[in-house]
Order: structure tokens, then sequence, then C-alpha cells
């Protein structure tokens, strides 16, 4: 049984945070959505299916904007290309018996946070312990976007605008303890950050969309960090 | 509304397949260090890539956003965990917006 499993058990208490903070996140997205014309319902719909921040934000846009289908799905496609890598990385920390109908199923879960905290874990991970992982995120995102759909007029602005920075967040929050213990990770940290600003900042790198410049920028890092600080016992 | 309904079942697709596709297929542990070395700084990089400078235009202006990247990374710095760290630059955005 799934519940008695102690694996699973330990993901679901990991998940926890995770879902506390994609509340304010969805909720944001299901304002968003319905301020846009899109009916509560399908804002629902679009949070269960697509499980994801800014590929869904971005996809959601266009369809608001009335963008071509073809559009709406590379703009999405790019900005998620980023999950190949973490995909990758975990096909290598999930017990390898792990049969592939149970990879396929788990990795719908993967988000940059669920990722995160998979990929930070110190053992080889488990089937049932990404599912415990993912459960309350998942319901997390469904929820806020739910309750953001239906008061999506009653919020003031401020509080709309204070909970933009809820992700990023977070990611420093999963960022800086890792930072603080290895100066490997310090300096990955730099160059991903470095490469990223350019890409913004420069005029002629602007061009390249934020899903591209995230893709090139962990890769340039990682190869660095692969290069100058292998780890000896991975 | 069909439309709409195309379009969110075609995001979806491209959604899961860049997250499928290397977990479900990929069942080999690959021994190269240099691979081995390079996936495990994914994590951070990518984290770190998707945060600055994005952050800065999260809030709708510069000041209030700056604000609350500090009080997060402070409080990340003093492993605080990911809900506090989270609902403390909320509430510092929101208060700096109030007060400046």
């Amino acid at each position: 049984m799934l519940f008695r499993d102690p694996d699973f058990r330990y993901g679901l208490k990991k998940g926890v945070p995770i879902a506390l903070g994609y509340a304010p996140v969805a909720f944001t997205f299901g304002i968003l959505a319905v301020s846009g014309g899109i009916p509560p319902s399908l804002a629902v719909l679009i949070s269960l299916t697509n499980l994801t921040s800014a590929g869904q934000f971005a996809g959601t846009k266009l369809i608001i904007a009335g963008a071509p289908l073809f559009e709406i799905a590379l703009t999405t496609l790019v900005i998620n290309i980023r999950y190949l890598l973490m995909s990758f990385a975990l096909s290598q920390k999930l017990l390898p018996n792990t049969s592939m109908l149970k990879r396929a199923l788990i990795s719908f879960g993967i988000t940059d946070e669920t990722f995160a905290l998979a990929a930070l874990e110190k053992d080889d991970i488990s089937f049932s312990y990404m599912v415990g992982l993912i459960c309350l995120p998942y319901w997390g995102w469904a929820l806020g976007t739910a309750l953001g759909a239906m008061v999506f007029s009653v919020l003031p602005g401020l509080v709309q605008n204070a909970m933009g920075i809820a992700l990023y967040a977070m990611f420093i929050a999963l960022i800086v303890p890792g930072g603080k213990k290895s100066r490997a990770v310090l300096a990955i940290v730099a160059i991903a950050v470095t490469i990223s600003s350019l890409f913004t900042w420069v005029p002629g790198l602007k061009q390249v969309s934020a899903g591209w410049s995230t893709i090139i920028a962990t890769l340039a890092a990682c190869l660095a960090g692969a290069v100058f600080f292998p780890r000896e016992e991975v | 509304m069909s439309r709409i309904l195309a379009a969110v079942f075609l995001m979806a697709v491209v959604t899961y397949i860049p997250r499928a596709l290397p977990m479900t297929f990929i069942k080999k542990r690959l021994t190269s260090s240099f691979i081995r070395s390079f996936l495990y700084y994914v994590p951070y990089a990518a984290l770190a890539a998707m945060t600055f400078p994005a952050i800065l235009y999260s809030t709708g202006d510069l000041t209030s956003a700056l604000i609350g990247m500090g009080v997060a990374l402070v409080l990340a710095f003093y492993e605080k965990g990911l809900l506090i760290v989270a609902l403390g630059a909320i509430a510092a955005v929101f208060f700096s917006q109030i007060l400046l």
C-alpha cells in the first residue's frame, strides 16, 4: 500500500512547502486567466494538465491574445525544453529497476521545484517517493488556480504584485544553502546568473527568448562545472 | 471555446514530452564522471538562471523587487525553508510598495 510506504510519506512531507509556495503563484495564474476572458473551469483545466509555471503563463497569455495554435505550442515547448535536462538528471537518480510505465507516470510531475528537491536528495529516489513529492504540489497548484479564478476581482493590485516574487524566492531558498557549502556551486550559480543577465540586457542577445536563454545558461554553467569542478564521489 | 481547448491540449503535450522522454527511456546509469558532475550542477544552474534577473521584474517595480530579493537571500542564508523564504519575500515586497 502506497500510504504505508515510508518513501511515499517522506515525499509527501517534502512536498508540503512546495504546495504552499505554489498556492499564491497559482492564485495569480487564476487571476490572469480569468481577467483575460478564460472561463474559471478552463483555467483550472490548464493547471491540472500543464502543471508548470512559466510555460502555462506564457501559453495562456498567447491564448488571450488570440495567437495561432502553432505559435502557442512552439512558445510553450521552448520554455519547457529545460525539463529535458531535469528529466535526464533524475533518470540517473531514480532506482534503476523502476518500470517504464512508472517512469512515464511520475515524469508528469517534474517541475522546477519537485525536480530540485528530488535532485538534491542524498540517496537514490524511488517511484513512491516521487508520487508523494508530487501529490500535494499538484493539488496546491490546481486549488490555488481555482481560488484565484473565483476571487480575481476582489484582490487589491498590491497583493497581486507582491505574490509575483513567490516562485523566485523559493528558487533562492533552494540555491543558497548549496552555495554556502560548496565553492563550486557558488561558481556555477555566478556563471548561470551572468549569462542570463547578458541575455536580458545586452542588445542583440535580448532577442533570445527566456526559454532558450535558460537552457543556454544552464548548459554553459554545468559544462564549466564538469570541466573545472569535477566531482569525485558521484 | 474549442480553440482554447485545442490550445490547452497542445500546451499539455509539449510540456509533458520534454519531461518524460529522458526519464522514461534512459534506464541505464551513466558512469562517466563528466556527465555525472554536469548533471549534479543542473538544479543550481537552472534555478539560478531562471531567478536572476527575472526576479527584478516580478513585482512591477525595481525597488520592491530588490528589497524582496534581499530578504529572500538573507532568510535562505539562514536556511529558513521554502515557505518562510517565500512568505518573507512577499511580505517585504508588499510593505515596501505601501511605504515607499
